[in-house]
C-alpha cells in the first residue's frame, strides 16, 4: 500500500544556538557536521514538501533566529500555504523580528523556558535568559500571535509544575507543552542527572490534572508521561514515515530527529534526491514502515499496529539492535534495562542530595561545540 | 454569530481532498458536513442564518439539531469564540 504524504515538515535551519541546554535533542557530535543548506535550497525543501501535502511546519534548530533568512524563509512558506510555527528560546526575538515575522505570515510561536525559576532557568541553559524571555513573551502577546510555551520537565523542575503552569496563565499562553525529557543525544548523556522517579511524575500529573479542571480551555495543558515509567512504548513518530519529515541544517531528510544514530541506515540528503523520491522511495524512509520489518515479539503481538513497534532510537540505545522489541514494552527480553536506569538515577539523586550542581556521581554535560567536538572524536 | 477563533486556520488541502482546520503543532481533518459549517462560521451569520443557508445550499431540511450538536462541539473543542 502505498504511504500517504508526509504531513508534518520540520525544517532544523542550523544547530548554531545561544543556550547550552543539557537535554538538549540535537546529535551530541552535531558540531562535526556539514555546512547548512542556504536560503535557494530551503525554499526549494519547502515547495517540495508542500507539493507532497506537507501542510504543518517547524521552523527549528538549534535557534531558527540565528538565521538571518528566517523572515524570507516563513514568507514564501506562507506563499506555499503551510501553518508555520516558529519553535524558539526567544533569544534575538526582537520587536521588529516579531512585526517582520507577523508580516511575513507566521502564525504561531513556541517559547522554551527551563523552569519558573530564574536560578533553575539559568543553570540548565547555561546562560542568564530568564527575564529575557519573561519580556520576549509579553511581546510576543502584544504582536497578537497564539502562543506555546514549552519547558523540558526533569526531577529537578517537576516539583516546580505548579509555578510553570501559574506562569504559562500569566503570561497568556494558550497551550503549554509540559514536555518531559526523552534521553536521547544529550539528554541521554545526562540521563542519570535528569531521570525522575515515579513518584514525582504522579504528583506533577495531579496537579496538573487540578489546573485543567479549574482553567478548562483558557490554556490548554500537555502531559505525557514519559516512556521510561510505562509499559507499552508510544506510536513513535505515529508510525516511521507515514506523517513526519524531517530535514537537518546540511539537508539530510529523517524519519524522526534521533535517526541520525541508528547503525547502517542511509540517509538520504535533500541536495542529492527529490523529496517525493525521499519519502516514497528511499531504503531509510521504507526500512520501518508498516509491520513487516518487526522481529519475534512484536510480529506475533495483537498491539503491534497500535504503537508500530515503538521506537527504533529507544531499541537501538538500550539493546544495541535497532530492530528489536523498543523495550520500554513490558513484553520485550530487555525491559529490565529500562527499569535498571529508572533505579539508577534515582540512586544518583540520592547522592547528589536532589541538588543539581552537586551532581558528583552524574555531573550535567552542557550542549557546547566543545563537548560536542570532545564526545565525538573519530 | 459563531466565530472560528482567531488562532486557528480553515483550508482546503489538495494531497487530502478534505477541509482541514490548523492550530498550532497540530490538524483536524474535517469531513464535509463539519467543513460546511466551519466556513460560515465567519462572524456575519447567526446559527438561524446558517442553517437556514445550508438547508438552502444542500436542498435538505430538519438539519438543526444536528448543527446546533456539531457547534456545541465546536465551542468545546475551541475551534469557535
Amino acid at each position: 500500500m502505498r504511504p500517504g504524504p508526509p504531513l508534518w515538515l520540520l525544517a532544523e535551519l542550523t544547530y548554531r544556538c545561544p543556550l547550552h541546554c543539557a537535554f538538549c535533542s540535537n546529535p551530541v557530535d552535531y558540531a562535526r557536521h556539514g555546512a547548512e543548506l542556504g536560503t535557494a535550497q530551503w525554499l526549494d525543501v519547502l515547495a517540495q514538501a508542500r507539493a507532497l501535502g506537507a501542510v504543518q511546519l517547524g521552523l527549528s534548530g538549534g535557534e531558527p533566529l540565528m538565521r538571518k533568512d528566517l523572515e524570507a524563509i516563513v514568507a514564501h512558506a506562507r506563499r506555499l500555504g503551510f501553518y508555520i510555527n516558529l519553535i524558539t528560546s526567544g533569544v534575538g526575538l526582537t520587536d521588529e523580528r516579531l512585526g517582520a515575522l507577523r508580516a511575513a505570515g507566521l502564525d504561531h510561536i513556541q517559547l522554551s523556558f527551563q523552569d519558573s525559576t530564574r536560578e533553575l532557568n539559568d543553570f540548565l541553559s547555561s546562560t542568564r535568559t530568564f527575564e529575557l524571555k519573561q519580556r520576549v513573551a509579553r511581546m510576543i502577546k502584544a504582536h497578537g500571535y497564539p502562543m506555546v510555551m514549552n519547558c523540558v520537565l526533569h526531577r529537578h523542575n517537576l516539583p516546580h509544575v505548579g509555578a510553570i503552569i501559574e506562569m504559562a496563565l500569566e503570561m497568556g499562553a494558550e497551550y503549554l507543552e509540559l514536555a518531559n525529557t526523552q534521553y536521547y543525544g544529550w539528554a541521554w548523556r545526562n540521563r542519570l542527572a535528569l531521570m525522575p522517579d515515579a513518584a514525582q511524575l504522579r504528583e506533577a500529573e495531579a496537579v496538573v490534572e487540578r489546573y485543567r479542571q479549574r482553567i478548562g480551555s483558557r490554556c490548554r495543558i500537555l502531559f505525557v508521561v514519559p516512556d521510561y515509567f510505562e509499559t507499552r512504548p508510544k506510536k513513535c513518530m505515529n508510525g516511521w514515515g507515514t506523517t513526519f519529515l524531517g530535514v537537518a541544517p546540511d539537508g539530510t531528510a529523517l524519519p524522526c530527529h534521533a535517526a541520525r544514530m541508528l547503525p547502517g541506515l542511509s540517509l538520504p540528503n535533500v541536495a542529492d534526491m527529490p523529496l517525493r523520491d525521499i519519502w516514497f522511495d528511499s531504503e531509510a524512509f521504507n526500512r520501518y514502515r508498516g509491520t513487516a520489518w518487526m522481529k519475534g515479539a512484536c510480529q506475533s503481538c495483537d498491539e503491534k499496529e497500535a504503537d508500530a513497534g515503538g521506537c527504533r532510537c529507544q531499541a537501538w540505545q538500550l539493546t544495541g539492535d535497532a530492530d528489536a522489541t523498543d523495550p520500554v514494552c513490558d513484553r520485550s527480553d530487555h525491559h529490565d534495562r529500562v527499569r535498571a536506569i529508572v533505579a539508577q538515577g534515582r540512586l544518583a539523586a540520592v547522592l547528589s542530595q536532589g541538588r543539581v550542581e552537586r551532581g558528583r556521581e552524574a555531573p550535567l554535560l552542557f550542549r557546547t561545540d566543545a563537548n560536542s567536538l570532545r564526545l565525538s572524536e573519530p | 454569530m459563531p466565530t472560528l477563533h482567531r488562532t486557528l486556520r480553515l483550508q482546503w488541502e489538495e494531497a487530502q481532498q478534505a477541509w482541514v482546520l490548523l492550530y498550532p503543532e497540530g490538524m483536524v481533518t474535517l469531513n464535509e458536513s463539519a467543513a460546511a459549517i466551519l466556513r460560515r462560521c465567519d462572524g456575519s451569520r447567526t446559527l438561524d442564518m446558517l442553517i437556514d443557508e445550508l438547508q438552502g445550499a444542500y436542498r435538505i431540511e430538519g438539519i438543526a439539531a444536528e448543527v446546533h450538536a456539531f457547534v456545541k462541539h465546536a465551542f468545546e473543542r475551541g475551534w469557535l469564540a
